[in-house]
């Protein structure tokens, strides 16, 4: 199945109770398939083409309040334009999935692939103290996979979940073994307004706190739920990592092709391995920090000018040599020069 | 006979309904949005609705409103209340859901959800406060303005020639498909408030039958940001709001 169609195709089995998003490549077969699908007649889901990618985060935010599975697409010019919405579902602490299926940027840039939002996705793109758990897949199974697994996080710590996700992971076509349908959560939580109960008071759903007082313990309370997802969520995979000298980091579409550069480094008899991020938030920074400690030098792989090589810094502490290799602009980097970048900056560095 | 005594079931006139809290409200005085709080909880509690309602707040001087009505509220990015009704009722399409928002956040910030949450015909009632003036950020300029008025941001008064027309967003929304019943209204006199509850009380019940947006507009006064006594800022609407932006209904459903 084609990336995004699959994505679309387990939101309907996640159970999601609504999708709203606006067109935009290379996302759109998303909602095309969707609105192909019609899943208002499988499962009860509803779809709708929003105005404006404005719009479609802030009814999200309508549907989450509401305690109900939300989920939204869209990419980079698209996800800047719901960065406001994010930041107030991030502050009225309410669950949902976005899909960022990048491209390059900045401003209209290309359509073509891209991991140039790692920054916006992994550090809060709009305003406040705030943090979205960002999942980042390298297949289209994984995109399948994160669909549910975001919906799980999301509800589980009532924030917003991203999975960022690129060009190449939506618009190629793999195997993809599909869950079973799940039926729609008729679960009916506290902090949701579903209507007044009588007895109860009346649930608001805001991320407003006039006194600076009070906004202050919102944000403690926020970053005491950050430590938390911290402790419990992160997720990566290791691949030979335990004789490496030199280690490659790199995420999502891109550490597929690392990979493949790790395998061809070995024939060539390097002993390299390679950490694989599957959360960018919480990032896995103490994997990354041990394998500091023990190999000559840090390779990260990213399609962008160098971000995810700021958080593989920190957690390596200065213990070795960290070094960037990225293309940009939607260029794709091939495994023969992720290789010779490797012994260029890293083995004869 | 004590005040105490006189407080008996036999001498009730009139309570307050049990759908505004008990919260102080922070309008100031003489501001026509407590009137129109206070009408709209009433029509929810005289169709029994309350528990069947969930509101949508503003971004504007009743950003607070989720304080007052006694009903589930959610508070909305500025201008956004009407995307976020959308999703609500999309969700939840046996409720009875609306927006309460004030000229900057409709029609300013937010008009392209206002008119495409009408065009769409989203069975939503949409409560819209116009005074001419944003009051919560200190009397700007407001997309309603009138030519001539004096704000914080057109000190000499609104020159159209460079800052444009006030905006007759009701008659705009009223030409769409997706508006079933849209109204112009006012709380300055008891006669109005009566009209204006009527209108509200028309809009949800309509609600009901699933025929698309009921749009219910409010000019209402704004003593502090129109730096006016509030009887001078009543006569003051009645001179030049008005006439600008005549009272009555726009659009009625079809017998």
């Amino acid at each position: 199945m084609k990336g995004n169609e699959a994505l679309a195709e387990a939101a309907i089995r996640a159970g999601a109770d609504a999708y709203f998003g606006y067109p935009i490549t290379p996302q759109s077969e998303v909602i095309e398939y969707l609105m192909r699908e019609n899943p208002a007649d499988r499962t009860g889901m509803q779809v709708l083409q929003a105005e404006s990618e404005v719009a479609a985060i802030n009814m999200i935010y309508g549907a989450a309040g509401c305690g109900k599975r939300a989920i939204t697409s869209s990419s980079s010019p698209g996800v800047s334009l719901k960065m406001e919405g994010i930041s107030y579902i991030a502050g009225a602490e309410l669950p949902c999935v976005v899909v960022n299926v990048v491209r390059a940027g900045p401003g209209l840039g290309t359509i073509q692939p891209s991991q140039s939002d790692y920054f916006q996705a992994v550090k809060g793109g709009g305003h406040g103290d705030y943090k979205m758990i960002v999942l980042a897949p390298a297949t289209v199974q994984e995109s399948v996979d994160y669909v549910k697994l975001g919906f799980d996080l999301a509800f589980k710590y009532r924030n917003p979940v991203m999975i960022l996700s690129d060009g190449i992971i939506g618009q190629m076509m793999e195997k993809v073994e599909l869950f079973e349908q799940m039926p729609r959560s008729k679960e009916e939580y506290d902090w949701a307004t579903v209507g007044k109960k009588p007895g109860k008071n009346s649930v608001f759903v805001t991320s407003l706190q006039l006194q600076s007082e009070e906004q202050e313990k919102v944000n403690l309370r926020l970053q005491a739920k950050y430590r938390e997802i911290e402790k419990n969520e992160i997720r990566y995979e290791t691949y030979m990592c335990d004789d490496a000298e030199y280690l490659f980091v790199a995420f999502g579409s891109c550490a597929r092709i690392t990979r493949k550069s790790m395998e061809m480094a070995r024939e060539k008899g390097y002993k390299v391995g390679l950490i694989r991020p599957q959360t960018l938030y919480p990032f896995p920074e103490q994997v990354i920090n041990e394998m500091g400690s023990r190999v000559k030098g840090v390779l990260t792989v990213e399609m962008n000018a160098g971000q995810m090589v700021e958080d593989v810094r920190l957690a390596v502490n200065g213990q070795c040599p960290v070094k960037h290799f990225g293309r940009f602009g939607g260029m794709i980097p091939s495994p023969d020069e992720i290789l010779k970048a490797l012994e260029q900056k890293i083995i004869g560095g | 006979m004590s005040e105490n005594n006189m407080i008996t079931p036999e001498n009730l006139v009139y309570e307050k309904t049990k759908v505004m809290t008990d919260r102080v409200l922070h309008y100031c005085p003489g501001c026509g949005h407590g009137t129109a709080h206070r009408m709209l909880a009433e029509v929810i509690d005289e169709l029994g609705i309350q528990g069947d309602t969930i509101g949508v707040a503003p971004v504007g001087c009743s950003v607070l409103a989720y304080y007052y009505f006694n009903v589930d509220m959610q508070e909305a990015a500025h201008g956004r209340a009407p995307a976020v009704a959308t999703g609500i009722k999309r969700v939840l399409p046996e409720k009875y859901v609306f927006t309460y928002q004030g000229d900057g956040d409709l029609a300013a910030i937010g008009t392209a959800e206002t008119i495409h949450a009408c065009n769409r015909g989203e069975n939503i009632l949409i409560v819209f406060i116009n005074n001419g003036i944003y009051g919560m950020t200190g009397g700007q300029m407001a997309p309603t303005t009138l030519p001539g008025m004096k704000s914080s941001t057109s000190p000499r008064g609104r020159d159209v020639a460079t800052m444009g027309n006030p905006l007759k967003i009701t008659e705009l929304i009223a030409q769409l498909p997706g508006t079933y019943f849209v109204t112009r209204q006012s709380v300055h006199t008891p006669g109005n408030v009566r009209k204006t509850r009527r209108a509200l009380k028309k809009a949800l019940e309509y609600q009901k039958l699933n025929k698309g947006t009921c749009f219910v507009e409010i000019v209402a006064n704004c003593p502090s940001g129109w730096k006016m006594t509030p009887v001078q800022s009543n006569k003051w609407m009645e001179e030049h709001m008005f006439p600008f932006y005549p009272l009555g209904d726009i659009k009625v459903p079809e017998k």
